[in-house]
């Protein structure tokens, strides 16, 4: 019904303009009309020049007539029309159906019995549905709008193409009689004849509606042969049905009369198919037109797809057909609304049992640490060569910038320092996050600094580690110096942080001969030495390497040298070591180990997830500054997922925070259980160093404050951790002992955290808050 | 500062003494706080707004230019500002004022005050003054101590170390997949270049350290000079030129220690105050860690070393904060100076450290005193124990030892 409404308004205003000399025929034409009409189509035939052919004298006629001879219009709609979009009008090849439901009305059934789709009531009732009957103020004939609205332009052009597609398809042979008959179809696209045709009721009981739309037929003449009857005034379909019964049973092949074009929009290519097997079998037409009916995309849809279409301002012509568009459309509106809502949404996924399920590689880091020139770096550049993560023309890159200033021995090193000042003064300054995959294992390497300077990001490293690799240098005398130096003060921090699990790397042994003597010398004093400060020697590995060559790192040597050393290799010990288990039930607790800036989000953090598990959407808390965040998005393992858990290394983008808030060191923890900031604390530390109420630095993790001991509360036994001296006047090196800390101010701590003290550059105590 | 009456002399002032003072520099008001103790008597010059009721009931408030004579209650000293706000009742009353009305009184610069010291002027206080009347004061230090992200813009005056300005500038962390790190760490010396420059005068040449862990402060001396060179700007050459880099430990200030101890900065200031005390608290951290019995911090050992002798000629010295003296109520500080003369009786020497210096907070969080001992005493703390150790007794509970 809708249809037929929008029809009969779209032409309203020429319906009127043409009424005055409504019953004029074509062949009445004043000589006047003649003379323009004729001088009128010879300029625009002129002005189509060679497309002039595409177009039959008839559509220039009509064109012309339609727009009172005026030359340009007529070209600029000739064009349009014929020219370079070759189209139909839509309306008239959606008719049909519409118009079948009435079929078993006495008045017409006659008209309607050639009609293939006429035993279909359901479909036209379905068409016509008029939930779109309050848009675009096209309701009834009183509409003021002379056009269609853009809206329903669109659906009638995206119909028409849609149409026209799959006819074509089906009768590739009538195409020249479709360019040819076009121009009929045009016309009646725009009366709304067929509504009356389908409905003789309202017709009678609307009479001057009929009145109305006849002084259409009035601009019929123009149009070739069959048009007569059309100019009849009155309701049509009295005038009509004989005609149209008698044409088809002539020839089934044949054109259907111009007046059932107009009727029913039916042109050549639409109608004539139906036609012919309508009256052969006519169950097979029928059922075809059925098909037909719902291989397209239903009207509704169409100005569903329209309308999204419009309020987009996407350009009309829409090549695609039209049930896809559709489906893009709606999911282009989809998405829109996603972009509109403010804050991401969580999933709330249970992150548990999610990580249960995902068979994923079992995930473990490790720091490699040692005295400065150890040779840590150049290892794991070389391990992450052999390990294929970076590959050889990168390395022989780096080692001719490298020649550039005279390092070419660090070439290798350059892999993990990155950092200008790094190479130039060829010492790593801060950790190097790097990984690779095994088969079993996905493994974070964490490559400290080994300079006493840069202990505060070793320390970062070491929080953030499952296991360690200590890299000692075996040349002579080197190994002597580390010991004294970061060998020792590294191994008490990786022990202090609750790092059981050790590699030692006995390395540059190639620089010794790959002495067995030199190997088990220093196994001895270091196993000594690590069993001294806690380690258990069921815990720690001896390797001996050359990281400079490669030596028993990913591959056995190839050194008939070393062909003494038959134990694993380093990458296999790594394997062996099982990370410790993690505390994926607690509160989430991530300490941020850096800030920095992404396309995805100005505010991106990354660090280790201490315990617990985050997933997208979540809120954060961050700590000191007690502001809320949303976690927009997040990357686990540089791949992106929607949930991570504790000993993942996460990046994750914040939505919702100002960067004011959020600082390394902060920690990112669950706003319903919020971590506590302190400033004073009791600590149970070993100390390292002698301890009096002294200035010093706390770090744990990236954290580092300032404080002082604010009091030496009591000694403790070593075993038992009873009281043997309250109040000490001081705290000698070796003994464990409670003290209070004081800060300057407040950072997130809380009881079991692990705390390192350092003062005046070097390591005073170790201990566990309480 | 200086007396306001030229004929005045230190060796004048007896207990009763009423001296006025003319403070003249912005530290003046530090030995000010200092000098003025609760319980003192100040008299100084106050605005004070004065509300009067006519005999129609209407009231008439105006500020009155008035000179004010107050029981001091307490004080408030800002560093920063160098500012000392004096509170306490009026002792004098006059036309605006009765005794016994509260007024806080703002010191102000070239303005006199004259003080009573409620317990005469002693020996403690007398050396606080000579300190103060000391005119030839050399020009402040400035120290830049500063990490990877943060920096500490310190200004050490003979007395006082004033943080100045704390600058402090995220620096993306080192990445593989990330951009070279120089970018933020040029953004953060630029930072810290304008503050320094905002904090600081550098319209006289004036020393300036920097200290760093690692090559920060290398860096950062290299880039002033390559903006003097690119600003054309011969202020910033001669400041590159002239800065002291000293390697630090840390860039908290605490570590301004190790850049006071620095043979760079030794070799420069040797004789100042600050870095004399430094040494002092170096020595006394070194002997106790050796543990040979002649280092003792806390009131109670200190105190019995005294009395015992122990602090006297041949290395004794005795350190005292004078934050201590300055929150002590009038008993304590009489037994208190009465140490310090007996120090200085049995030949040691008796050094008040300044709390606003590094050194000085070092000794605060020793309870404020300690003492080095001209011969090792070991059992100075046994009775000590007793009498108050049993404050977290109920602390000792047993756990397992997880370290």
């Amino acid at each position: 019904m809708s249809r037929h409404q929008d029809i009969r308004n779209l032409d309203y205003q020429d319906v009127l303009d043409d009424y005055e000399g409504y019953s004029e025929e074509e062949d009445e034409l004043s000589s006047k009309d003649r003379a323009l009409m004729t001088q009128g189509t010879a300029d625009v035939q002129a002005a189509l020049g060679v497309e002039a052919s595409k177009v039959t004298k008839a559509q220039i006629e009509e064109a012309l007539w339609h727009y009172y001879y005026d030359v340009d219009k007529s070209v600029a709609y000739l064009v349009s029309k014929f020219i370079s979009p070759p189209q139909k009008t839509a309306k008239v090849v959606e008719l049909p159906p519409t118009t079948t439901s009435n079929t078993h009305r006495p008045s017409c059934s006659h008209f309607f019995q050639d009609m293939p789709w006429g035993n279909i009531p359901r479909d036209r009732e379905t068409v016509f549905i008029p939930p779109q009957l309050p848009r675009g103020g096209l309701l009834g004939g009183s509409g003021p709008g002379p056009k269609m609205s853009k809206l329903q332009m669109l659906a009638a052009a995206r119909k028409k193409k849609a149409e026209e597609k799959s006819l074509q398809e089906k009768v590739g042979n009538t195409q020249a009689k479709l360019t040819e008959l076009s121009i009929q179809q045009d016309r009646p696209a725009k009366e709304n004849i067929p509504l009356a045709g389908g409905f003789g009721k309202r017709l009678k009981t609307s009479e001057t509606t009929s009145e109305g739309r006849s002084p259409i037929a009035t601009t019929e003449p123009k149009r070739p042969e069959q048009h007569q009857p059309v100019s009849k005034d009155g309701p049509e379909d009295t005038v009509q049905p004989p005609t149209e019964v008698e044409k088809i049973p002539e020839a089934p092949i044949a054109k259907p009369s111009a007046f059932a074009q107009t009727l029913f929009g039916s042109d050549s290519a639409s109608s004539k198919p139906q036609h012919q097997e309508l009256f052969t079998p006519p169950h097979a037409s029928f059922s075809e037109s059925f098909l037909d009916a719902f291989s397209k995309p239903s009207p509704d849809d169409l100005v569903l797809a329209a309308q999204a279409k419009a309020g987009k301002k996407t350009p009309a012509a829409q090549k695609k057909k039209g049930a896809s568009s559709t489906n893009a459309v709606t999911n282009d509106v989809k998405a829109l609304k996603i972009e509109e809502t403010p804050l991401p949404k969580s999933r709330n996924l249970n992150v548990l049992s999610e990580f249960e399920r995902s068979k994923k590689k079992k995930t473990a880091s490790f720091v490699v640490v040692g005295h400065v020139d150890a040779g840590k770096s150049t290892m794991m550049g070389r391990l992450l060569l052999e390990l294929n993560v970076v590959d050889q023309r990168t390395v022989d890159k780096l080692r001719q910038e490298a020649e550039k200033i005279g390092k070419s021995s660090f070439a290798l090193a350059w892999v993990l320092d990155q950092r200008t000042e790094e190479r130039v003064r060829g010492v790593t300054i801060d950790i190097a996050t790097n990984r690779f995959e095994t088969d079993t294992t996905a493994f974070t390497i964490l490559d400290a600094p080994g300079h006493r300077d840069f202990i505060p990001n070793m320390i970062a490293g070491a929080s953030q580690a499952d296991f360690a690799i200590l890299v000692i240098d075996a040349s002579t005398g080197a190994f002597e110096s580390g010991l004294k130096g970061q060998t020792k003060e590294h191994s008490l921090l990786i022990r202090s942080m609750g790092v059981s699990r050790i590699i030692v790397a006995i390395n540059k042994l190639d620089t010794v001969g790959w002495s067995q003597e030199r190997f088990d010398e220093i196994k001895h004093q270091v196993s000594g030495f690590l069993s001294g400060t806690g380690f258990q020697l069921k815990n720690v590995a001896f390797v001996p390497v050359s990281g400079l060559n490669g030596d028993n790192l990913v591959h056995k040597s190839s050194d008939p040298a070393a062909s003494w050393y038959t134990g694993a290799t380093l990458v296999e010990e790594l394997e062996a070591s099982e990370p410790s288990a993690r505390a994926l039930a607690k509160p989430l607790r991530m300490t941020i180990a850096d800030v920095f800036r992404t396309p995805q989000s100005p505010l991106t953090i990354f660090g280790r997830i201490d315990s617990g598990s985050l997933q997208m959407g979540d809120p954060l808390l961050v700590q000191p500054s007690g502001e809320k965040a949303y976690i927009k998005s997040l990357l686990v393992d540089e791949e992106p997922a929607d949930w991570a858990v504790a000993g993942h290394s996460v990046v994750v983008h914040l939505s919702n925070i100002d960067a004011i808030h959020v600082r390394v060191g902060d920690i990112v923890c669950d706003p319903n259980k919020p971590i506590q900031c302190v400033d004073t604390f009791k600590l149970k530390v070993l100390a390292f160093d002698f301890l009096i109420p002294m200035p010093l630095d706390v770090h744990r993790g990236r954290l580092h404050a300032p404080g002082k001991i604010e009091s030496l509360d009591a000694l403790l036994d070593k075993v038992t951790g009873g009281v043997t001296k309250k109040k000490p006047r001081c705290v000698k090196a070796g003994s464990v002992a409670r003290i209070t800390v004081k800060l300057g101010s407040k950072v997130p701590l809380e009881a079991g955290m692990r705390i390192v003290l350092r003062s005046g550059g070097d390591t005073v105590a170790a201990g566990l808050l309480e | 500062m200086r007396f306001v009456s030229k004929k005045q002399t230190l060796e004048a002032i007896d207990a009763e003494t009423a001296v006025a003072l003319l403070p003249v520099e912005p530290e003046d008001m530090w030995h000010a706080n200092n000098l003025i103790a609760v319980g003192d008597i100040v008299k100084a010059h106050a605005i004070r707004k004065v509300t009067q009721t006519s005999s129609t009931g209407s009231t008439l408030s105006e500020r009155v230019h008035t000179d004010l004579t107050i029981r001091v209650t307490s004080t408030f000293f800002d560093p920063a500002a160098s500012a000392l706000h004096v509170s306490g009742t009026v002792v004098r009353e006059n036309a605006f004022v009765n005794i016994g009305q509260h007024h806080t009184l703002d010191l102000e610069l070239n303005r006199p005050f004259t003080i009573w010291k409620s317990t005469g002027w002693d020996s403690v206080a007398l050396q606080t003054l000579q300190e103060a009347l000391n005119d030839d004061k050399p020009d402040a230090l400035v120290a830049v101590v500063m990490q990877a992200g943060f920096a500490n813009i310190c200004l050490i005056s003979e007395f006082q170390t004033v943080i100045k300005q704390r600058v402090e500038s995220s620096v993306p962390a080192k990445r593989l997949e990330g951009k070279d790190k120089s970018e933020g760490m040029k953004g953060f010396y630029e930072k810290t270049l304008s503050t320094l420059l905002r904090a600081v005068d550098f319209s006289t040449p004036r020393p300036l350290l920097l200290a760093s862990p690692g090559f920060v402060a290398q860096d950062f001396r290299a880039y002033i000079q390559s903006e003097g060179a690119r600003r054309a700007d011969k202020r910033l050459q001669r400041i590159a030129k002239d800065a002291v880099v000293v390697h630090s430990t840390t860039g908290h200030v605490y570590a301004l220690n190790e850049v006071l101890k620095s043979p760079e900065v030794q070799a420069t200031m040797r004789d100042k105050k600050f870095t004399n005390e430094t040494s002092l608290m170096d020595q006394f951290f070194d002997r106790m860690r050796r543990d040979d019995g002649r280092a003792w911090y806390g009131a109670k050992p200190v105190e019995k070393a005294v009395m015992e002798g122990a602090v006297g000629r041949g290395g004794g010295v005795l350190l005292i904060n004078n934050a201590f003296f300055r929150s002590m109520d009038i008993p304590t500080r009489k037994r208190y100076v009465a140490l310090v003369d007996k120090v200085k009786e049995d030949g040691g020497e008796a050094k008040v450290l300044s709390s606003d210096h590094e050194s000085g907070q070092r000794l605060d969080s020793l309870g404020g005193i300690a003492a080095i001992l001209t011969y090792p005493i070991f059992d100075l703390d046994e009775d000590d124990d007793d009498q108050e150790g049993e404050a977290d007794a109920g602390d000792g509970a047993a756990g397992t030892m997880v370290i």
